[in-house]
């Protein structure tokens, strides 16, 4: 990049105004030139991960893939199992997570006082630093270990607990957005304050809140570290029964990118194909709303 | 807002009773639910040093020195992940801060918005993909890829140095760091970009009034006005690094040794815990695990605590979360 530039400095003093010198201009356009390149290196990875998983991904997604599990025995079959896993573990969790972390926002952006209020939004913003696999740990211990059986209920709990800060940061800065005189005019009227904080205030804040929520959501699906020592994975089909293993997509995926098998690595690409664009439709369909807003 | 609560027009038209009632209720209910992630968290540091301990007073400190982990043996050392972990990390944060300050700075400053707009959309997509998949292209595009181009090289002109010697194999400690890299991208971005938005427009005019380029107005006088909030930045980014499980378990190699070389199979903390916790005996190996896992906790922890801390300084407590 350097190169170029220096050989034109010419175009460098134009773009610079005149009065610089010439070898201050040609370092600005370099230097903003390289700032260009950097941007780019961000994008390249996206569009390799991209290119790869669809190429790979999409010739391996089948019929099979999606409504058989996987054959008892050698290769073959799907990732029923794994779809199904995550289609009630992950909504469980969303149930868990989504109602304590919109009304412990509304605590803390609301009612509570400034220093329970700093206190709960540090400890919201450690956990979300806290590695996911430490949570699974952290649930193993109280969830697993004393019923000495891996569940699906455990692995619930453990994505709760990721999507819990996450749920509860979003709402809370939405909830900061709603201006006071909505506030205001509602307790002018008579409305009591917690009638005001259900129908305006949360009721205005909603897009940022489900925007959060379905976030966390897609966050969650993703995540396999913490079901490792909790649901652990099954390759049977297990619809509703909470208290035993069941399988996810990412589960699916890192157990069968180990195997020295290719159909089975395969398999793996599939899945990984049909995750990704859940997650990317969520967050692109998500963000589309809010970007202009948030860019500015 | 909270001296509203309970004196409004309400309450005094209808009586105190009928309206207190359920405000008190609802202010009640949703104060417990926010103290359940405070108990979280809390339950979260105190299972772990609890389930953590047998292991922390068999060995005392030197569980953090001892460089032998035998099962066997039933000898834990916890050295070869902690180099492990903040080797992988370090090459992250050599790759990954450079770019990612360069490219904050050029979304923030240099970049028309009918660029910028979409590039941070886009990179704000890199952190929706999950770990497992960038894990899987790790292993079957990335690694293969760097051991036939990048490591190659590396060892060709720099093999002589014994950090950067060979063989490369493509699984091992460089494919990692390159992984996290990746990861540790769009925190370092999102989170650097808004600190710099967030620096005073006269900090620029003032200096691009005395004549400088954009270039010397960002490196003297936007930068260093945002210093503390893009090292905040760099460290958050940091603390990802060290906690990523999937994607560096699944491209590190998992060789539970010391690493002599970046190319060498190694072991992160997270990727121990993941490929061996549920073979461990119950007893001194699992409570081996999970004091690796606090000595991961206490890390990642205070480098939260620092981060978050030098980012509010700058740019207040809302910014760089999406």
């Amino acid at each position: 990049m350097a190169v170029v530039v220096a050989a034109r400095p010419s175009i460098a003093a134009r773009l610079t105004g005149v009065g610089v010198g010439r070898r201050r201009a040609a370092v600005d356009v370099a230097m903003r030139g390289l700032a260009l390149v950097a941007a780019l290196l961000c994008v390249v990875p996206l569009a390799a991960v991209l290119f790869f998983v669809a190429t790979r991904g999409a010739p391996a997604l089948s019929l099979d893939l999606i409504t058989k599990p996987p054959r008892a025995l050698g290769i073959g079959g799907g990732a029923a199992n794994a779809l199904l896993g995550t289609l009630q573990m992950v909504p469980l969790a969303a149930l868990m997570a989504v109602p304590v972390g919109i009304l412990g926002a509304v605590y803390v952006a609301e009612f509570g006082d400034r220093r329970a209020a700093g206190v709960i939004r540090f400890c919201a913003d450690v956990l979300v630093g806290v590695p996911s696999i430490l949570v699974g740990i952290f649930v193993f211990t109280f969830l697993v270990l004393p019923f000495k059986q891996f569940n699906a209920f455990a692995g619930s709990v453990a994505l709760a607990i990721i999507m819990l800060p996450v749920v509860m940061r979003t709402t809370e800065e939405s909830l900061h957005l709603v201006p006071n005189a909505l506030r205001e005019a509602s307790l002018a009227l008579g409305v009591p304050y917690w009638r005001t904080v259900v129908s305006v205030v949360i009721r205005t804040g909603l897009p940022g809140i489900l925007t959060g929520s379905m976030l966390a959501f897609a966050r969650a699906m993703g995540e396999t570290a913490p079901l490792l020592f909790t649901t652990l994975g099954s390759r049977l089909i297990n619809v509703g029964d909470f208290g035993q293993p069941m399988d996810s997509l990412p589960l699916f995926i890192y157990v069968n990118a180990r195997q020295p098998v290719n159909a089975l690595n395969d398999q793996a690409w599939g899945v990984a194909f049909l995750l990704l664009v859940i997650v990317l439709v969520i967050n692109v369909a998500v963000r589309a709303r809010t970007w202009g807003r948030r860019i500015g | 807002m909270t001296t509203l609560q309970g004196t409004g027009p309400s309450a005094r038209r209808f009586g105190q009773a009928a309206s207190r009632i359920p405000d008190v209720a609802f202010r009640s209910l949703s104060g417990t639910l926010a103290w359940v992630v405070v108990a979280a968290l809390g339950l979260l540091a105190s299972l772990l040093l609890l389930d953590g301990s047998q292991a922390l007073s068999t060995f005392g400190l030197s569980f953090l020195t001892g460089t032998t982990w035998d099962p066997i043996a039933g000898v834990y050392g916890a050295l070869p992940f902690i180099v492990g972990t903040l080797g992988s990390s370090l090459i992250a944060l050599l790759l990954g801060a450079p770019i990612g300050l360069l490219t904050a700075i050029f979304l923030a400053e240099l970049a028309p918005r009918r660029i910028a707009v979409p590039l941070t959309f886009v990179i704000e997509l890199l952190a929706a993909i999950p770990s497992v998949v960038y894990g899987l292209w790790g292993v079957f595009v990335l690694g293969p890829f760097l051991q036939s181009t990048v490591e190659a090289w590396i060892v060709g002109t720099l093999g002589w140095i014994p950090i950067f010697a060979g063989p490369p194999f493509g699984m091992g400690l460089f494919a990692a760091g390159v992984i996290l890299t990746l990861m540790i991208l769009p925190t370092i971005v999102a989170i650097a970009r808004d600190v710099i938005t967030s620096v005073p427009d006269a900090q620029r005019e003032a200096m691009l009034a005395l004549g400088a380029t954009r270039w010397e107005t960002i490196t003297r006088s936007v930068l260093p006005y945002a210093r503390s909030g893009i090292i905040g930045a760099i460290i958050l980014g940091l603390g990802r690094a060290l906690g990523e499980t999937m994607a560096v378990t699944m491209v590190i190699g998992n060789r539970p040794e010391i690493p002599h070389s970046v190319f060498d199979s190694s072991q992160t903390i997270a990727s121990q815990i993941a490929t061996t916790f549920n073979e461990a005996g119950i007893g001194l190996q699992t409570s081996s695990l999970i004091a690796l896992g606090l000595v991961l906790l206490v890390i990642t922890m205070s480098l939260n605590v620092v981060a978050r801390l030098l980012v509010w300084q700058v740019a207040g407590p809302s910014s760089g979360r999406r």
